[in-house]
């Protein structure tokens, strides 16, 4: 019985067909083509092993394996070392980690913050995944989010209130980042559409708004905020430091996100917004349904890109003297048991924006890649 | 430039002819508040500091604890309202804060051109020198082409600047913007001198893995006098804050501490008797009660454990009494007697 050979006989993936050469496949191949391609390649990659070979060992002593978990102090710390300063002291993060998360929060309310935490997750985790049951309401409670939010942070309403000079650390710097967020998408938006209205006055005041917060620094607002509106307000009267603080934030961030989205909307062709018209649509029907989807899609790079920078512009209120994590962080080096310690401290800030940022730069590149229609516009 | 910005803002507040309406009666809002807010730096090691549960620590804060004590009662009812060296006198002159314990130098710019009101010293620093002992040097005046690590920007670039050219001396500048850029470039032998006031090197060099390798020059070149600030217009007020540091310096003149003071309200010394409410009534002529200095001693100390507290010799500050110890014993602390 000899049977004649026939390829199409074979189950997926079980061909006999020779693999290819293990030069160009697996480990082997995939170094080859990649770092020893070319005479420069070779070089390039040799360099960096070279350069990775003398940094490495010494950080991973330095970072973990010479670093001290746990002290009283700076002096236990760096005497249970071969030498000051031969490895991290982790312990000075450690004993301040609660500082650093909370800020001045009293402590038997720290429930309520914790709760925001969880709801926050909850809120973002709702309102980004697709295909998941009930997402109406996932989108209601992310929109209702911040509201409730204020209500646990600050208190009243049936809870205690905690002024806003108690909030420090971590959770003041989410506080400004969320904020600046998620109010500076709509405003954005609307001042992007009111910037390309047929209503003179309209336009005009939205053109104004933009080019002059655009036109400002960041850190001159927020001084404004910090000093100069003091005295605009009449004497006596106070307006809350973080309040002012949150709105110059939303502002600044606001602007930016308008021009992005306008840049969206230009990127659409004429014809989404003529064939709109011809199907009768009204104006708030053509941008809800046609334009502002498509002219979203396209902007998120930028939205995301300005949400990042608005979010590391964050830290700027320590130059106002508001204690975020960067500005409790500093001045915690300055307590003299733990003075000379900067380094942990720094390692320990960029490793919490970098987790951050991180992650919203993968959301982005995740969302496009599932709203990619295959149209380039 | 701090200062030009300040004075900036103020003239913008004069034209809103807001700033010139002074409040007066702080003393009773802060009563009624029940909370002293004091503007106090973010941050110098040993003059204000959060601890590890965030409570703000040091000797500045001492002191606005001390005014907390004589005005409330409780020296535990303090505010600490944070503040730059940018945004201190507007916090202040707005009304964010009602006095400023924070570490600044007392000068006629800022006491006539910023409109605040200084009410003495209560630590006398001055800009230094500090060196590995290695080099041999004993004297600022042997440092002739020493390469020195100094704050841009500041008035101790310019008081360096002064102090070498007067003497016909060169240096190498090498700038840097923070204390922990410096002390890494010193550290690392970038620079052999860092020079910034005594009170700065001192934690510096406690930060150093061998303090005992380096050491301070005796020359102090610059006068830097900090003080308690409050705002014009509020001549009550004023006299409080003067009288609760007078108050600290004469309680350690007379030898009242926090441990003796209840024995001390009994003492044949009638200064201590009315320093402590026992006699007389200087408490109601400040509007505060007759103990108000009592409170202070009781749950603060006087001026010298308040000093050896936070930055004395036995902490990791280290820094000796010099200039700061009383009048008695060499220094310049004087209160006006008690009378």
């Amino acid at each position: 019985m000899t049977k004649s050979f026939n390829p199409q006989s074979y189950e997926p993936g079980t061909h006999p067909d020779l693999p290819p050469p293990a030069i160009t496949t697996g480990l082997i191949g995939w170094i080859k083509t990649n770092l020893f391609s070319s005479p420069l390649n070779t070089a390039l990659t040799l360099i960096s092993l070279w350069f990775l070979w003398q940094i490495l060992p010494s950080s991973i002593h330095w970072l973990f394996t010479g670093a001290v978990w746990s002290a009283v102090d700076r002096k236990e710390c760096w005497a249970m070392m071969d030498a000051p300063r031969d490895g991290a002291c982790w312990a000075f993060i450690r004993g301040s980690l609660e500082l650093f998360l909370y800020g001045w929060y009293p402590e038997p309310e720290r429930w309520r913050v914790n709760l925001t935490f969880i709801l926050f997750g909850a809120a973002v985790f709702g309102a980004l995944r697709e295909n998941i049951p009930g997402k109406k309401y996932w989108l209601m409670f992310a929109a209702v989010f911040p509201f409730l939010a204020a209500w646990l942070l600050f208190g009243g309403f049936g809870l205690e209130p905690v002024p806003t000079g108690k909030l420090g650390g971590i959770l003041l710097t989410l506080v400004v980042a969320v904020t600046g967020i998620s109010f500076s998408l709509p405003l954005g938006i609307a001042l992007a559409l009111g910037r390309r209205s047929r209503l003179p006055v309209l336009r005009a005041i939205c053109v104004i708004f933009i080019e002059f917060i655009r036109g400002v620094p960041l850190i001159t607002l927020l001084f404004v905020a910090s000093t100069m509106l003091t005295y605009f307000l009449p004497p006596g009267s106070s307006f809350d430091l973080l309040m002012r603080v949150l709105i110059m934030v939303t502002l600044f961030a606001a602007a930016y996100i308008a021009e992005v989205v306008r840049g969206g909307l230009q990127g659409l062709s004429s014809g989404q917004y003529e064939a709109a018209d011809a199907l009768g649509l009204t104006y708030w029907q053509s941008h809800r349904l046609i334009i502002l989807p498509q002219a979203l899609k396209i902007s998120i790079p930028g939205i995301v890109n300005t949400f990042i920078g608005s979010y590391k512009d964050s830290v700027l209120v320590l130059i106002i003297g508001m204690m975020d994590i960067l500005g409790l962080g500093r001045a915690r080096l300055n307590d003299p048991d733990w003075l000379g310690l900067a380094p942990e401290l720094y390692i320990f800030i960029s490793l919490f924006f970098f987790v951050s940022c991180f992650a919203m730069a993968r959301y982005s590149l995740s969302l496009e890649k599932k709203l990619e229609t295959g149209h380039q516009s | 430039m701090k200062q030009k910005t300040t004075a900036v803002l103020s003239a913008a507040a004069l034209v809103l002819g807001v700033a010139g309406t002074t409040q007066a009666g702080t003393l009773e809002d802060v009563q009624s508040q029940g909370v002293l807010r004091c503007v106090v730096s973010t941050g110098i090691a040993g003059f204000a500091q959060p601890d590890a549960s965030g409570v703000w620590k040091g000797f500045d804060i001492d002191f606005c604890r001390a005014t907390a004590a004589a005005v409330l009662g409780d020296a535990n009812k303090i505010e600490a309202v944070t503040s730059t060296g940018k945004t201190r006198f507007t916090k202040l002159n707005a009304g964010e804060g009602d006095v400023l314990w924070r570490n600044t130098t007392i000068t006629f710019s800022r006491d006539v051109g910023v409109k605040l009101r200084f009410h003495g010293v209560n630590y006398y620093d001055g800009q230094g020198f500090m060196v590995k002992k290695s080099l041999g040097v004993n004297s600022a005046s042997e440092l002739d082409g020493a390469s020195v690590c100094i704050q841009t920007g500041t008035t101790t670039e310019l008081n360096l600047a002064d102090y070498f050219s007067a003497n016909g001396m060169k240096y190498e500048p090498v700038t840097i913007e923070t204390n922990d850029e410096a002390r890494q470039n010193y550290e690392s032998g970038r620079c052999d001198v860092y020079t910034t006031d005594a009170s700065g090197l001192a934690s510096t060099r406690s930060a150093l893995p061998n303090p005992d390798d380096h050491m301070v020059l005796p020359e102090i070149i610059s006068k830097e006098p900090l003080g308690p600030a409050t705002r014009h217009g509020d001549d009550q007020w004023s006299d409080i804050v003067t009288w609760v540091l007078n108050a600290t310096i004469t309680a350690e003149e007379l030898g009242v501490t926090m441990g003796n003071v209840d024995q001390m309200r009994s003492s044949n010394n009638p200064e201590v008797l009315r320093l402590l409410g026992v006699d007389g009534s200087q408490g109601q002529e400040l509007g505060l009660s007759n103990d108000w200095a009592y409170q202070i001693i009781k749950q603060v100390g006087n001026y010298g454990e308040i000093f050896e507290r936070n930055i004395g010799v036995d902490t990791p500050l280290g820094i000796a009494r010099g200039l700061n110890a009383l009048w008695t014993e060499g220094g310049l602390m004087y209160s006006p007697p008690f009378r």
